[in-house]
């Protein structure tokens, strides 16, 4: 893939992840100040498609988005690259989306 | 009347060697070139450095002074010098042949990688073509053209010193020039060119070789702008 092609896919998984980042943070701030416990908070999310739709746009974004940037720091720092970048890249894209995945499943799945 | 002296410290050598300080006349209005040769006619006539017009045309000069890449023909002491010491060294990024000298072989091999040349769309045989100076395109290759090759903005870029691949902010100033001639035969060629790795997507936009350009220019600004018509050329399915 062309350093064009992942300037693309940063950019627009940064514009998605933006607002997705406030509304995390503002949920996190509410659920605090709430003093909602684990329970509480499972039993809103547990079987929420929007929940899931949400968090699972979420972790996709971060999947494409990290590891371009991991790239390019190790690229510039390591002096790294070539395929066995490329195939770092790849790998951190699916270590991010297997965990990912599984938070997400862990708070909205169950009622699924 | 005690002489009003400066201490200049010299870089001496290659990729290893060591500053040398000399006692320097501080005149009035003079230049880090005029400090420079001073030292070459009266001290050290082994002393290595470049320069050609000393009018702030060609681009010979360019040296580090004082932590900072500058056109030394027109940069005067008393702007930069800091607390009556000046230290001057060859420019950052490129590797040293002697003393103040650099091997500039490397920064117009960039040149050429980004597709610096110029490709006709016409022969000479065809009418010229008629370009309006107000079109925006042309605007855009006026503000990037006056570039004289000089290394500074080369030299002041971190993203050139940490990624050997980088093209470098006056090579790409080059193609931004190129992707705005509307006479330019190959824009999808030059586009995809300087869309490869170390291609214009690897500029950070740290802003240096735009605060130490010393004749102005914006060469943040053109990679932006080469940024974005890639991008658009990819939505478009025009680059590769």
């Amino acid at each position: 893939m062309t350093d064009a092609r992942l300037y693309l896919l940063q950019r627009a998984t940064a514009v998605l992840l933006a607002p997705l980042v406030l509304v995390h943070l503002g949920l996190i701030l509410h659920a605090v100040e709430a003093g909602l416990s684990a329970a509480e908070i499972l039993q809103r999310t547990r079987g929420s498609i929007a929940w899931a739709t949400f968090y699972g746009l979420f972790v996709l974004a971060v999947a494409v988005h990290a590891p371009i940037g991991l790239r390019n720091v190790a690229r510039e720092w390591l002096a790294w690259g070539g395929r066995w970048l490329n195939w770092a890249t790849f790998l951190m894209g699916v270590l991010l989306l297997w965990l990912g995945a599984r938070a997400v499943w862990a708070v909205v799945g169950g009622g699924l | 009347m005690v002489e009003n002296m400066l201490d200049v410290e010299i870089w001496r050598g290659k990729e290893t060697g060591r500053f040398e300080t000399y006692r320097v006349p501080n005149g009035s209005s003079q230049t880090i070139l005029d400090v420079v040769t001073w030292v070459q006619r009266n001290v050290e006539p082994a002393l290595a450095y470049r320069f050609a017009c000393r009018v702030g045309m060609c681009g010979s000069c360019a040296m580090t002074v004082n932590g900072r890449p500058r056109w030394t023909c027109r940069s005067h002491v008393s702007k930069v010098v800091k607390s009556g010491r000046l230290r001057i060294e060859p420019l950052y990024n490129m590797p040293r042949i002697k003393d103040l000298v650099v091997d500039m072989t490397p920064f117009f091999e960039k040149w050429q990688a980004a597709r610096g040349q110029f490709k006709p769309s016409i022969t000479r045989f065809d009418p010229m073509e008629r370009i309006s100076p107000d079109s925006m395109r042309r605007r855009a290759v006026d503000a990037g053209i006056e570039c004289i090759n000089c290394g500074v903005c080369h030299a002041a870029c971190d993203v050139v010193a940490w990624n050997n691949d980088y093209l470098g902010p006056a090579a790409l100033n080059r193609s931004w020039t190129l992707a705005n001639d509307e006479r330019d035969a190959d824009r999808g060629g030059l586009l995809s060119t300087i869309s490869r790795s170390g291609g214009c997507h690897s500029c950070h936009t740290h802003g240096s070789c735009v605060e130490d350009c010393p004749v102005g220019l914006n060469p943040a600004a053109g990679i932006a702008g080469l940024k974005r018509m890639t991008l658009t050329g990819l939505l478009r399915g025009d680059l590769g």
